[in-house]
């Protein structure tokens, strides 16, 4: 072993990636010592990604060198890097619901041990790193915090000199997060080291010795984070200083023209989460947030309000002053709502079509645009007008409104999204993770574009995981655990620790009481 | 040593335009090997086959005879594809189409005025559209796989007018042929130009059918929304498209143009119901949906070429002395070769572990 200070664990050197139309990484250099805790920082589309699949083996580089411990290697494949000591956690797990962690740790082993020495082993890590884990458990009932501990065990039981960590803690509340920085401090003092991907600047500055930024693909500067402010990383990272979401006072009650009451609906698969007593008001006027984290029901609760799901009870869902439970999503567009889903590919728009089309997806019926003709004929003349002024108002960065949805970057389309929707005034917007994968610039649009649609006198409902986010731009925030939704409470007096033990659960005694007194 | 598909990252417009052109040719390619191990001139083999049906008014009528039922079947199958609803029993829904159109002249014989051509076109359609309906129903309602109830339907079919024609509709005065009466006048589905060939009114069908479909895919929200549900069904969910309620509608279309071409093929060219009233169309149909790219004017042009391997294979097997299967290879070549042109379409081949690609 050479593992002398002086020569560091990875070492990149001019690696380069291209693909079609983008350089993903240019010229990317890069050190990593052992025992360190490094930052990777970048907004969405900066080429993290890109440059950690090259670590990894997942891609291999157009150009340039990646030498460990001091040497030249090839890395052909992902297992050529496990087995060189390189260890990934993903972003989105890859863990079979309906089998135990244990046996999804022997799935993904090169060579597994039996499966009682591996159980026993994978005790005896957690134990050692603070990560509480039953091998017995059925994935399918833990936690995206629980399972995330999985799949740091199963990278820890091949013994790695580097672990690479995708966006740990976006999936975790700042509780969950704490644990997992104990976890990886332990980590660095028993000699292991780290690479930390992340765009949160404060989780950077609180865990990593160093930094490296990304920006357009190329690095744009090494740092110590501990001895940066937020603001000058950010600038680094954006490129520019960014405003600020304009955010004046909201009016103290309005009209309520979105009303959830006592609504209940059960898991439609034995892995979604069932609804219990779940009650909301959508004010005119004010922008309610709901916070939580991801799995905990809002992807059901965004169904049910938006109609692709329909309820046993007509009653549980008013809008403005109709029971709307049993009508589908265009009933409720033509009384004035407005939806936009989490995934933009595939549900929110059609990645193959045209963005002609994808304006059609959600506005055939809704509205009186007059979109289609009464025979069913498509005006597709009207409809081209409104596609390029839907472009031109959210300042779209497209070829033409005949590109296809898929071509936009995750940020241009979502700006599409929402213009969409934004276009047509409507009175009732309920918007599932507007922001998530969104780069900075259009993530101010868009946060802008939903302030000043509250304050023309619309009620807003945004769920997103993004604290800062709720925190920006809400005016009430509940928080969604366990398919349970706590009462809202005004912006001003939420923090992110008292939001975050809503979010790990402790509100849900409160509510049962609550849920009793009706 | 092994090779791997890798996604193209821009697939080539002017080759998705081609590729159909390119599969012919391969299918002529491989069939002039064909000839050659069987002993015939390829030249010679391939001007019989593919070109000497084309020289004869004739047999030019002949050959819309053959397109019209292939058209009018493909371009429903394409409605099918397009919406992500896998209908293989276009063949069972042909010859149901061919049994309940004829049950009328069958049946009530004395009932012969000008009613009865298009009350039996009628009833084809809708025999063929509720045998497709069945496939669509356990789908929606057992979500059972449509590939393997809409198949499994055509031997139904095909049991059901076997047993048809050699029992309770069998001619009484027909010497025990397994055939029913033959159809009086007004049963008969009229040529265009009885002098100059049999081609008749069927044609007309397929073509109308070809330009409505291509319309309605186009130009209006049906189609729209076919083509959404097809590309993703949770974008169509957020439409406020029924997923269900398209099944029905897609299979019901398919389902009914294919029992109009079963009824036109026995009212229009066999005069008479009997075992067999299809030399496989239901089948044929699959391939040229897909040679004509999905497209109903695309299927015109594919079921022309679908059409004429029929026709030369008569022809092969008349003047060349080659087998009847023949047909059979030739359309399973260019089945082949288009499916394998479109995969390279937006795919290429490259050794697995290779840097830098083939």
């Amino acid at each position: 072993m050479s593992d002398a200070p002086s020569v560091p664990l990875l070492e990149l050197e001019g690696l380069r990636k291209a693909f079609p139309g983008t350089l993903a990484n240019d010229d990317v250099s890069l050190l990593i010592q052992p025992g360190e805790i490094h930052a990777l920082l970048g907004e969405n589309g900066a080429g993290k990604s890109t440059l950690v699949k090259m670590i990894y083996g997942v891609l291999r580089p157009d150009a340039g060198t990646i030498r460990w411990h001091g040497e030249p290697i090839e890395l052909p494949s992902p297992r050529a890097a496990r087995r060189r000591g390189v260890g990934m956690v993903f972003q989105h797990f890859s863990l079979f619901e309906a089998l135990t962690a244990a046996e999804n740790i022997a799935l993904s082993l090169d060579d597994a041990p039996p499966m009682d020495t591996l159980t026993e082993r994978a005790r005896e890590l957690s134990e050692r790193y603070g990560l509480p884990l039953d091998p017995h458990a059925m994935v399918g009932d833990l936690s995206v915090g629980e399972r995330q501990r999985i799949e740091i065990v199963r990278c820890l039981l091949q013994e790695p000199e580097l672990l690479i960590l995708d966006e740990p803690t976006s999936v975790l509340t700042p509780q969950e997060a704490e644990q997992l920085f104990k976890t990886l401090e332990q980590l660095r003092s028993d000699g292991k080291s780290i690479l930390y991907i992340s765009h949160r600047l404060n989780e950077v500055q609180r865990l990593c010795d160093n930094a490296t930024v990304l920006r357009g693909g190329k690095v744009v500067g090494h740092c110590k984070p501990a001895r940066e402010s937020a603001s000058s990383l950010a600038t680094l990272m954006v490129g520019s200083e960014l405003p600020e979401v304009s955010h004046d006072d909201a009016p103290e009650s309005g009209a309520v023209l979105l009303e959830v009451r006592d609504l209940n609906r059960p898991a439609a698969t034995p892995f979604s989460m069932a609804l219990s007593n779940v009650n909301l008001e959508g004010k005119a006027g004010r922008i309610l947030g709901i916070a939580g984290v991801a799995g905990n029901g809002q992807g059901e609760l965004f169904e049910v309000l938006s109609g692709e799901a329909l309820l046993q009870q007509p009653e549980s869902i008013k809008l403005c002053g109709s029971l709307v439970g049993q009508q589908g999503i265009n009933a409720r567009r033509a009384l004035g709502a407005a939806f936009v889903p989490e995934e933009r590919l595939g549900h929110g728009a059609v990645p193959s079509m045209s963005l002609v089309d994808n304006t059609l997806l959600s506005r055939h019926r809704s509205d009186s645009a007059g979109l289609v003709g009464a025979s069913g004929r498509i005006r597709r003349g009207k409809l081209r007008e409104l596609t390029t002024h839907i472009i031109k108002t959210l300042d779209v960065r497209c070829s033409n409104e005949q590109q296809a949805a898929g071509a936009l970057s995750g940020g241009n389309l979502q700006k599409f999204i929402i213009g969409r929707e934004l276009d047509r005034k409507p009175r009732v917007m309920v918007v599932n993770q507007p922001t998530w994968g969104v780069d900075a610039g259009a993530a101010l649009r868009i946060r802008n574009a939903l302030v000043e649609l509250a304050r023309s006198g619309s009620a807003v409902v945004v769920i997103s995981q993004d604290l800062e986010e709720l925190l920006q731009i809400s005016d009430d925030i509940s928080v969604m655990h366990n398919g349970n939704l706590s009462a809202p409470m005004p912006a001003q007096q939420a923090s992110p620790e008292s939001l975050g033990l809503l979010m790990g659960g402790a509100e849900e005694s409160r509510d049962q009481l609550a849920g009793e007194k009706h | 040593m092994a090779f791997e598909l890798v996604k193209r990252p821009m697939p080539s417009r002017l080759f998705a335009a081609l590729s159909p052109l390119i599969a012919f040719t391969l299918t002529l390619l491989a069939g002039a090997l064909l000839f050659q191990l069987q002993g015939v001139d390829p030249i010679s083999g391939l001007y019989t086959y593919f070109i000497e049906p084309l020289t004869e008014t004739w047999s030019l009528h002949e050959l819309a005879i053959k397109a019209a039922p292939l058209i009018l079947i493909a371009v429903g199958l394409a409605l099918c594809y397009l919406s992500n609803n896998w209908n293989i029993g276009a063949e069972g829904q042909f010859i149901l189409g061919g049994i309940v159109g004829s049950a009328l002249p069958v049946l009530f014989p004395a009932f012969a005025n000008s009613a009865t051509l298009p009350t039996m076109l009628a009833l084809g359609a809708l025999g063929g559209a509720c045998f497709a309906l069945i496939p669509a129903y356990l789908k929606n309602r057992f979500n059972t796989n449509e590939i393997l109830t809409s198949l499994m339907l055509v031997y139904v079919a095909q049991l059901l007018l076997d047993w048809l024609v050699r029992g309770p509709w069998r001619d009484p005065a027909g010497f025990g042929f397994p055939q029913t009466r033959a159809f009086g006048d007004f049963a008969l589905l009229p040529a265009i130009n009885d002098a100059a060939g049999r081609a008749h009114w069927g044609v007309a069908f397929a073509v109308i059918a070809a330009l409505a479909l291509w319309w309605l895919l186009r130009s209006t929200r049906t189609g729209f929304e076919i083509r959404v549900v097809g590309a993703s069904p949770r974008a169509g969910a957020f439409a406020g498209f029924s997923e269900k309620r398209l099944t029905l509608f897609v299979f019901a279309v398919s389902g009914g143009l294919a029992g109009l071409a079963g009824i036109i093929e026995v009212s229009g060219t066999i005069g008479q119901l009997q075992p067999a009233i299809s030399p496989g169309y239901g089948f044929t149909a699959i391939i040229v949906a897909f040679l004509g790219r999905l497209n109903p004017l695309g299927i015109v042009a594919a079921g022309t070429v679908l059409a004429l391997t029929y026709l030369g294979g008569e022809a092969a097997q008349m003047s060349l002395g080659l087998s009847d299967k023949a047909v059979r290879v030739f359309q399973g070549l260019l089945l082949f070769f288009v499916l394998a042109t479109d995969t390279l379409i937006h795919y290429q081949l490259r050794r697995s572990g290779d840097k830098h690609g083939a």
